[in-house]
């Protein structure tokens, strides 16, 4: 709207101003104005610090490992002694500084283990699987979205289909189901051998469900730019199909991949914390935040921080993801030609809708 | 005596505050329309004809516009009327038929509800089935064949010129007195454009009906109009009646206009004659003359801004704005037998 | 119309069986371990075992058991392992809890996401579209499990507001069938909402600049009868197919971990205990059966779009 003309006329006149930028300065320079956007990016560095921070945190200031149970062992709060899980099977609430940093957040159960150092751990778990998945998915993504929407024909049907199926699966399900059964068995593919614990199991399953979600989309942009005379124009100068696809088609994905990335981490965290939260995920003793929220339920009623700071923090993260992404397809591509809210939309109810949220 | 007016625009002024400072899109444009008559307002795309018209139906009212003038309609001021009034006038008395047939329709009725839906807008307790009876009478009038049949068809059931009749018989629906049709026959296939215009014409004659005609389309204004307003980035650069534009054009504009038409009573030109560069910018509009840049009659004079005024004698409603004097238009415009910009060859 | 209903038909058989293969293999084929030896416990002997795999047919070859598997479910005569119950009764016993949920959540989300929508498309730019925009994507960015901890710690622990979740039948007791499930609908809807007045939001836009636009104001139609008649109208017809998607995938996706964190004894959580038992046949049953009702739903929801946008009837592919 013309109402609030500051930015957007900036934005207008940037490029006559300075005629050599590109459009990704020029992208930058309007990302940067966007304040909410830019504060979310630096809430989400600040998250990616916090878990980065997790074994100095673990050795020098609680002393004591992710999976380190202390069920037995009393604690010195000022100068008393007390029990880190009580005789009723309690744990010990936050202690914030007042045990030198041990139990920062308290205890996580009956097992005693040190709530602030796994969360720390945790997170580096949800994270990782997110953005782990995230660029497994974008690039099959892509890859399946370029062979379909170039070649056509019966390699787009196939690809069309397949991913048509995967959509139609009850997701969280199937999710669950395939999440288990790998958890309990591992994996056993020719050389390939998982064991029930690895967390390439719960990449696996979320790689396999979200793929459709960014593939489809991304065919259907391919599909309508390989129409376009700069391909043709490609062809008729004898460029390959690898050079078409890659060199042609793909640099004109780009906005609309990197905004998909950033949006499908959120999503993927969301997948990742549904499954480990039904246990289908990650396996303990290892932490995510979706397994330390199952954890913490079971004590809501008494510890209700145990399962609200884990859910906060992957509100936070998922929120920061939400708005940079978002951020990103403004900046990218302001009039929006592609109709990208109505993508990530259904990724964001069909992904973590359907799967985790 | 001509009858009194019936829509009597005056001084209208229209501009939108844009990212890019303020757009004047339509600059001091006076003119009437009386009973029966057609005025035809002619111009390239960012003319302001648009804008004009569909100021006059209150469609371009926003927070970001800034409009001035009087537009009245059988003595009220459509420019200051409120949004009830004028919306009970529009689609009653005023009718607008809108360039693009394809989108105009709404594509999820069927197109004798959306007759219907303007009949009982404004006529309170008339039932469905009786706006309905009335969409077949009008599609038979606007000669859309099988009307009892087709009347219940979706809008994409219907070819473009079908769905342009379509478009005028829902116009035509409540018997308006001024209708406004912008751009009626651009989208549609030459063969089509005649039969509309055809009927734009029928309409005109046996029900009296005052039309303003917005087109850049000259051939489509020799057709059917009565007179003519040459419009310039936002300005009125010259009007008067069909014959005075076509035969005794004033304006270096609308030789430019006439020039580039192709005309089968005349000896074929070499080349057709074009105006040369593009229409400028409104947000940085040239000074004082704002054709001047792609004039190739300009002199010194035209550095501050011509008043449209009548410069013949003989000829009191045909004005133009433009410096230079009748007997110079009259040699300068003479190119080889031809309306022409370009200059004379010695 | 017939046509498209027949080859709508046709695809829907086509993936339901590539739905019940792929759920079949990934019981059947993907893991390392045999049923039997699950079923007898760790520490069975081989006879034990063997009679086992005798018993189920774990001993047939793959096509063999998924014939048989089919043929149950389609019979009803599914039956979980142990105890020996049928899977369709348990299902059919569980039906009333996971609809009450979702579709009680379904009519919550619709009615605010869509209303919240076209407020903010009506003010769009103006502050409360920005205060609706915030609103919808932190909405979008809650995760149930932290929605319904945060809902249960305050409003039933501490202000004990609302009872602790089970499942009352309607016909059993209508308010205590309300009370129990105003926060798992709430919890299950807060997603929805917040995407749906966004999604909303972004077609009445567009659609607002759409030619018909200008004429329903041209005919003299009021502001809020062109807003109503024929932007929301035709802003709605992407939304009937984002709902057909929703609630399928609802039903057999997100209510699961609703039903699960609320202990309401629905088909999610029936399947849940069963995944985590490794009892394949309810799992198979609840699967297939959800993937039937969301492939259903899609299809219905083809239908009613083409009902909705007259221009899908005809062309072949349409507008999508």
């Amino acid at each position: 709207m013309a109402i609030d003309p500051q930015p957007e006329a900036a934005a207008v006149a940037a490029p006559t101003a300075g005629g050599e930028r590109g459009p990704w300065s020029l992208a930058a320079r309007r990302f940067v104005r966007n304040r909410v956007a830019v504060a979310f990016l630096v809430l989400f560095f600040l998250i990616v610090l916090f878990v980065l921070a997790a074994p100095l945190w673990a050795d020098h200031v609680a002393h004591t490992g992710p999976n380190k149970t202390h069920t037995l062992q009393q604690l010195t709060v000022g100068g008393e002694k007390r029990d880190v899980v009580n005789v009723e099977g309690q744990p010990i609430g936050p202690q914030l500084f007042a045990a030198d940093g041990m139990f920062f957040l308290g205890a996580d159960s009956r097992l005693g283990r040190d709530e602030m150092v796994r969360l720390m751990y945790g997170g580096r778990t949800s994270l990782l699987i997110g953005i782990t998945t995230a660029l497994i998915t974008t690039a099959l993504a892509v890859i399946l979205g370029l062979l379909a929407g170039y070649y056509r024909g019966w390699i787009d049907t196939v690809i069309a289909r397949t991913l048509d199926i995967l959509w139609s699966l009850p997701v969280l399900l199937v999710g669950i189901a395939l999440g288990v059964t790998l958890a309990v068995g591992g994996l056993k593919i020719g050389p390939l051998e998982l064991s029930g614990g690895s967390l390439w199991i719960p990449i696996i399953v979320i790689c396999v469900f979200t793929v459709p979600y960014i593939a489809r989309p991304i065919r259907g942009e391919v599909l309508s730019l390989s129409n376009k005379e700069f391909v043709e124009a490609a062809v008729a100068q004898g460029a390959g199909p690898l050079r078409v696809m890659f060199g042609e088609i793909l640099p004109n994905l780009a906005s609309t991949i990197i905004v998909f990335f950033t949006l499908t981490i959120a999503n993927n965290m969301l997948f990742e914390a549904g499954l480990s939260f039904l246990g289908a995920g990650v396996q303990p003793p290892n932490s995510s935040w979706g397994t330390m929220i199952t954890v913490g339920v079971d004590l809501l009623n008494t510890q209700p921080l145990l399962a609200i700071i884990p859910g906060t923090m992957i509100m936070l993260t998922v929120l920061s993801l939400n708005i940079v992404g978002d951020g990103l397809r403004d900046a990218l591509d302001p009039r929006s030609k592609i109709d990208l809210e109505a993508h990530t939309g259904t990724v964001a109810t069909k992904a973590s809708g359907a799967a985790a949220i | 005596m001509s009858p009194a007016p019936l829509l009597s625009v005056k001084g209208l002024r229209v501009g939108f505050s844009t990212e890019g400072g303020l757009l004047q899109a339509v600059d001091d444009v006076s003119f009437e329309v009386r009973p029966g008559e057609v005025v035809a307002i002619v111009g390239e795309s960012g003319s302001g004809k648009s804008v004009t018209a569909q100021t006059i139906m209150g469609l371009t009212r926003s927070k970001n516009a800034r409009i001035e003038g009087t537009a009245e309609f059988e003595g009220m001021d459509l420019i200051e009327a409120s949004d009830a009034e004028l919306r009970r006038l529009r689609g009653d008395r005023v009718a607008m038929v809108f360039q693009d047939p394809m989108t105009s329709f709404n594509p999820v009725y069927r197109l004798g509800a959306q007759i219907g839906e303007a009949i009982r807008a404004h006529r309170d307790g008339v039932s469905k089935s009786e706006a309905r009876a009335r969409a077949v009478e009008l599609f038979e009038a606007v000669g859309i064949p099988n009307a009892e049949g087709r009347v219940d068809d979706y809008p994409h059931e219907f070819s473009g010129g079908m769905r342009q009749r379509a478009m005028i018989a829902m116009a035509l629906a409540l018997e308006p007195d001024l209708l406004i049709a912008d751009e009626p026959t651009t989208a549609l296939d030459v063969t089509i454009q005649a039969q509309i215009l055809e009927l734009l014409r029928e309409l005109n004659r046996k029900r009296n009906l005052a039309t303003i005609l917005i087109t850049h389309d000259l051939g489509v204004v020799a057709e059917i109009a009565d007179r003519v307003l040459v419009m310039y980035a936002g300005r009125v650069v010259e009007q008067g009646t069909l014959d005075q534009i076509f035969f005794d054009p004033q304006h270096p504009y609308t030789w430019g206009l006439l020039g580039s038409l192709t005309r089968l009573d005349k000896p074929r030109p070499v080349r057709l004659p074009q105006i040369s560069g593009a229409p400028p910018s409104l947000l940085a509009l040239p000074e004082g003359c704002s054709f001047r840049p792609r004039c190739p009659h300009e002199f010194g004079p035209c550095i501050d801004l011509p008043p449209l005024q009548a410069r013949l004698r003989d000829e009191p409603g045909h004005c133009d704005r433009c410096w230079l004097s009748p007997e110079a238009k009259k040699e300068k415009r003479q190119v080889a037998g031809q309306i022409g910009l370009e200059a004379p060859t010695p | 119309m017939a046509r498209f209903v027949i080859r709508r038909l046709a695809g829907m058989i086509a993936v339901l069986f590539a739905v019940s293969v792929i759920v079949f293999v990934i019981f059947n084929v993907v893991p390392n371990t045999n049923p039997a030896q699950l079923l007898a416990g760790k520490n069975s002997t081989p006879v034990l075992v063997k009679s086992i795999e005798e018993e189920w047919g774990f001993d047939n070859s793959l096509p063999e058991q998924y014939l048989t598997m089919m043929k149950k479910i389609f019979t009803g005569e599914l039956t979980s392992y142990k105890p020996r119950i049928s899977v369709d009764e348990q299902i059919i016993e569980r039906i009333p809890a996971t609809f009450s949920l979702s579709i009680g959540a379904a009519i919550i989300w619709l009615f605010f996401g869509l209303l919240l929508g076209y407020l903010s498309a009506l003010r769009a730019g103006g502050w409360l579209d920005r205060f609706l925009t915030g609103f919808a994507i932190a909405g979008i960015s809650i995760p149930v499990f932290l929605i319904a901890p945060v809902l249960l710690y305050f409003l039933t622990y501490k202000l004990e507001i609302f009872p602790n979740a089970q499942y009352v039948p309607l016909t059993e007791n209508p308010s205590e069938w309300l009370s129990h499930l105003i926060l798992p609908w709430v919890t299950l809807a807060i997603l929805s909402i917040g995407f749906y007045s966004r999604v909303l939001r972004s077609n009445m836009l567009d659609v607002m600049n759409e030619d018909y636009v200008r004429t329903a104001r041209a005919k003299g139609l009021s502001e809020r009868r062109v807003m109503s008649r024929h932007v929301l109208r035709n802003s709605l017809v992407p939304i009937v197919t984002l709902f057909g998607l929703d609630f399928g995938a609802t039903i057999a996706g997100t209510a699961i971990i609703t039903e699960y964190l609320y202990s309401l004894n629905g088909i999610g959580l029936y399947a849940i205990e069963a995944v985590q038992k490794f009892e394949l046949p309810p799992v198979m049953g609840v699967t297939i059966y959800g993937a039937f009702f969301v492939v259903f739903v899609n299809a219905l929801v083809d239908i009613a779009y083409a009902y909705l946008d007259p221009r899908v009837r005809l062309g072949e592919s349409g507008a999508s």
